[in-house]
């Protein structure tokens, strides 16, 4: 057995795949709480005095998250407030056992704890959900549906900042997953430290440059309870390609993670290169690239019992959705395009139906 | 000579490949040669592995994400399989492929 590279005489337990580095478990705790302390400062996330809500599904990250944002909270002194905040998709078995385990965390790390719902949010779950659309494209609307309701949560709570469980392993497998797409407005931003939603609450990522390795190994050593399975709607959603390409490519040279990230943090997009511009949907005023964002298509899919309308081309959806409007207009119950603006009542009407569904109760 | 007495420990989601149970208290026939842990991997293929041995092992080892630990340290530091099995060793996979 190797000893700690420290050389403080104790026994190695963890070859840190950042450095190489051996380190005994007293050794490794410090060099990791220190690293989320210089990632936190050196990017200047939080200011003394604020709120921040940590989102927290239960499992490995947002509960490792939790914890050390409590250890340094207290240790250096950031003075802030630190509130959990969690979703609850409506998946039976899956979501309501890790909601067992955030409750806990709420208890051992005495932070006031919220919860909302998409039933609230958007008056459907994922078990209906699923009901209604089958098992293919289900994993669009939750992913969707749960970035809306996180900045909507973080909104409800008043809070200054929204802090997210990604590592560096997923920012490594984001920006993967951007280049295999071609997605450039993600890539360009899908490194930042901090990003902002449009609505002014700043989501930022202090396991940013975190591996997951050490961050399963952080919690087991710690001792802490987190929950891990499979979505029962989607087992092995994990294994998409850039997932695995990325872990293969990681068994070779864990560097591969790092230099992923700074590559993505390295780019600029080419000023010619057509970038989307973002705007506000016009139905629920979340920021969007399209005039209606993609929930609100979602949503009206569901609620209109077309709920295939938000999977595929915006472009198809958009034709869609104007056809849809054009026939409502002819019957006067409800009209959004300019075309028919003289309909002010219908209108408003609409709105107001829309955001009865769309907006926190 | 008696039988190598260990337990094998999994976690972090990994245990659903094995009826959901964490704890398995195990213990290997002599053979000519000594036990390392490639060849552990292989014999929980054939006794503790129900189906899907693909999220388990890829090639000689276990899938890329899976964490080995042996007597709570980390594998990558004991010469991952080739590791000497002694006798009373807790051998530990945890899972990092698992979601919250």
């Amino acid at each position: 057995m190797p000893l700690c590279s420290a050389n403080c005489g104790s026994n190695a337990i963890l070859k840190r795949p950042k450095t190489g580095d051996a380190l005994c478990k007293e050794c490794f705790f410090e060099a990791f709480e220190n690293e989320v302390h210089f990632t936190i400062t050196k990017a200047r996330l939080f200011e003394p005095g604020k709120t921040v809500a940590i989102a927290a599904s239960g499992g490995k990250d947002s509960t490792v998250l939790a914890y050390v944002l409590k250890l340094l909270n207290e240790k250096f002194k950031y003075n802030l407030k630190l509130v959990l905040l969690s979703i609850d998709e409506g998946i039976t078995g899956y979501r309501d056992d890790s909601l067992d385990t955030v409750k806990k965390n709420r208890d051992d790390y005495e932070m006031p704890l919220k919860i909302m719902s998409y039933k609230d949010l958007y008056g459907w779950t994922m078990d209906e959900i699923v009901a209604e659309i089958g098992r293919k494209n289900n994993c669009t609307f939750c992913g969707v549906f749960r970035r809306q309701a996180l900045d909507r949560g973080a909104n409800l709570l008043k809070v200054d900042y929204l802090a997210t469980g990604h590592n560096a392993d997923d920012i490594a497998e984001t920006v993967l997953m951007n280049i295999l797409r071609g997605d450039l407005a993600r890539l360009n931003r899908c490194t930042s430290i901090i990003t902002d939603s449009g609505d002014g609450i700043p989501r930022v990522k202090p396991l940013k440059y975190t591996y997951e390795k050490e961050i399963v190994m952080y919690a087991y050593f710690r001792k802490l309870i987190y929950f891990s399975t499979e979505c029962v709607f989607a087992p092995n959603a994990y294994r998409g390609h850039a997932r695995v390409l990325l872990k293969d490519l990681e068994k070779i040279d864990p560097s591969v993670i790092m230099n992923i990230i700074q590559s993505g943090e390295s780019l600029k997009v080419n000023e010619t290169a057509n970038m989307p511009t973002l705007t506000k949907c016009s139905r629920c005023n979340y920021v969007s690239s399209q005039t209606v964002c993609k929930a609100c298509v979602l949503l009206e899919g569901l609620n209109k019992g077309l709920p295939r309308l938000g999977i595929g081309k915006s472009s198809k959806v958009k034709r869609i959705l104007e056809e849809n409007e054009k026939k409502n207009c002819d019957s006067t119950s409800c009209c959004r395009t300019n075309n028919c603006k003289k309909d002010i009542e219908g209108v408003e009407k609409c709105t107001d139906k829309l955001s009865s569904v769309n907006l926190i109760k | 000579m008696s039988n190598l007495e260990i337990t094998i420990e999994f976690g972090g989601g990994a245990e659903l490949l094995f009826d959901n149970k964490k704890a398995h208290n195990v213990s290997l026939p002599i053979k000519n040669k000594q036990w390392i842990i490639g060849d552990l991997l292989l014999w929980i293929k054939e006794n503790l592995l129900k189906d899907r041995p693909e999220l388990f092992l890829q090639d000689d080892s276990v899938r890329p994400g899976i964490l080995v630990l042996v007597n709570d340290a980390d594998w990558e530091l004991m010469d991952t399989v080739n590791y000497v099995i002694q006798p009373k060793d807790k051998i530990l996979f945890i899972s990092t492929l698992h979601g919250g």
